[in-house]
């Protein structure tokens, strides 16, 4: 569905992305996981044209789009959750999960569609339709963050990248988020890419991982796979030092 | 909808109230200005990009309306629109290459752009009469109704401002509205959302200009003498001040706004030279005390007074 062609992406002279290829399956969770500063987000912001790749090729659905501008790239069915949740903080809730729905309103798609769509999101959250008339900027980062995958999935996406949805949220909260994102693999078969620190949570969730490294891919495989690896282990799992505390 | 015809009401009577004289002079400015802030609201308040040059875009409308009509003949019904779409295609075209830059860069940018335009006015002495300006502008007329008195031209002015106001209430709460706010407080969110950002910024400064290009043709023929003077920094500056003041984000603040400074000097008058320093200084109250502006400041206030009130009689 999706296939990152030796990509390579600058912010001015700093080389970001070095030769970076990796696909998508239809229906597949695929996560990235790596330190700050790997490249993980930069992956993200190049296939949804925010950042647009300096050479390689981004292929979506059998189409080039690494020329598209990110408003295209949408209309193609990508909706990135980007990184910080990045939720219009002045706007209710409704009207943020309106904009989500930006240009289904312009291609003047019916508003019953959308209404429906909507009321979809809301069964996925129930703490948004609770919400639907509050600020954005006034809830909490857990309920912000299930506002921004809201917003995102009121595109209809086939491919939803989602930029750290864990980050800085409480271990229940984020238990929710990812037992959502299960629910909607399930439920619409959604193809995602999740890029996230948790790298234990993000393996569980997944099907298949690729390990990056100062823009970089190292290590590529199924999920369990790279949850058994030793180096995966010890860089991002943190397992050598569990097994010293449990001792 | 009945916050719009109530208002329309209280402007279309006030002249009854007024019985013309003087201040029916200053209304009619006051029609102008709101057209002004309104134009510059949509864009600094809604899209949240700041313009040091919109004196320049009115400039643009008088003169073209004024060269048009007093040195060429043409009808200034045809002037007017046709200055807007040339000013309106210019601000396009300019905007495009400036609303790249973000914040102060974009201010540094639309001021020179303001400055230019003041130049160009004051340098081009056979087209548009130099700093001495361009007289002979003709009155607008319908039939044998000729727009030549002060309250003639409050329904004039009035009648531009309020369609202008109702149609721009419509887009800000619009898909179109939705979407310059969302630009406002993160562009990046509304791009991977789909909205093409830098398209509406650019088309929102375009139609910026064309509503102050409106404003100013219409300013051309009621004065029936333009000059350079009036289209300078200065008057830039206090477009964006009535916008702040009044509210940013709010069509009715930016009436407000332009209400409050177009009328305050007038009635500061009699505080003869103090009158700038009790100006300047009410302005600065006001943004302290009001970071809103008057449209969410005055009610406010008066909740306060209110719950002031209540505690004392209990």
């Amino acid at each position: 569905m999706l296939r990152l062609k030796n990509i390579n992406t600058y912010y001015g002279k700093v080389h970001a992305l070095k030769n970076v290829s990796l696909h998508l399956a239809e229906g597949e969770i695929v996560t990235l996981i790596g330190a700050n500063g790997a490249g993980k987000t930069t992956i993200l912001n190049t296939i949804s044209g925010v950042t647009p790749a300096a050479a390689g090729e981004v292929v979506f659905c059998k189409e080039p789009v690494q020329a598209l501008q990110p408003d295209r790239i949408v209309k193609l069915g990508i909706s990135q959750v980007p990184e910080g949740r990045q939720v219009f903080k002045p706007l209710s809730v409704e009207d943020n999960l309106e904009l989500g729905a930006y240009l289904r309103y312009r291609s003047r798609e019916s508003k019953a569609a959308i209404h429906e769509d909507m009321e979809r999101v809301f069964a996925l959250f129930p703490r948004m339709l609770e919400r639907r008339k509050q600020l954005a900027g006034t809830m909490s980062g857990g309920e912000q963050q299930m506002l921004a995958i809201g917003r995102a999935l009121m595109a209809k996406p086939k491919l939803l990248l989602l930029d750290e949805p864990s980050m800085g949220l409480a271990p229940l909260v984020v238990q929710e988020i990812f037992r959502v994102l299960d629910q909607l693999r399930r439920e619409t078969g959604t193809t995602i890419l999740l890029v996230e620190q948790n790298a234990k949570a993000a393996l569980k969730l997944a099907d298949r991982g690729y390990v990056l490294e100062t823009g970089k891919v190292i290590m590529e495989g199924p999920a369990a796979e790279l949850m058994e690896n030793a180096e995966v282990k010890r860089a991002y799992l943190g397992k050598d030092k569990k097994e010293i505390w449990e001792r | 909808m009945l916050k719009f015809l109530a208002f329309a009401g209280m402007i279309l009577l006030a002249p009854l109230y007024f019985k013309g004289g003087y201040l029916m002079n200053v209304l009619v400015f006051v029609g102008i200005h709101t057209m002004l802030a309104i134009g510059l609201n949509l864009l600094l308040g809604y899209a949240g990009q700041i313009s040091l040059g919109h004196a320049g875009f009115f400039g643009l409308g008088a003169y073209l309306s004024g060269v048009l009509t007093a040195t060429y003949g043409w009808n200034p019904w045809l002037a007017m629109p046709l200055a807007a779409l040339m000013v309106g295609a210019l601000a396009f075209a300019i905007g495009f290459p400036i609303l790249k830059l973000k914040g102060h860069y974009l201010a540094m940018a639309t001021l020179g752009m303001g400055i230019i335009i003041y130049i160009v006015f004051n340098e081009t002495v056979e087209l548009t009469g130099g700093p001495s300006g361009l007289s002979g502008i003709p009155n607008l007329a319908v039939g044998s109704l000729t727009f030549d008195s002060d309250v003639k031209n409050y329904y004039l002015i009035w009648s531009f401002t309020l369609v202008t106001i109702l149609l721009t209430l419509n887009l800000a709460n619009s898909r179109v509205g939705r979407a310059l706010r969302a630009v406002h407080d993160s562009e990046v969110a509304a791009r991977v959302m789909g909205v093409n950002a830098r398209l509406l910024k650019v088309q929102i400064f375009a139609l910026s200009a064309l509503i102050s290009s409106i404003a100013g043709s219409l300013y051309a023929h009621t004065m029936t003498f333009v000059s350079p003077a009036s289209f300078g920094f200065n008057f830039s500056v206090e477009l964006l001040t009535m916008v702040v003041i009044g509210g940013l984000g709010s069509i009715y603040g930016s009436f407000l706004g332009a209400a409050l400074l177009t009328l305050l000097p007038e009635f500061l008058r009699a505080a003869q030279d103090y009158d700038i320093i009790i100006y300047g200084g009410l302005l600065m109250l006001m943004v302290m005390f009001m970071p809103g502006g008057l449209v969410r400041g005055v009610p406010d206030l008066f909740r306060k007074l209110l719950k002031k009130g209540g505690a004392n009689h209990a």
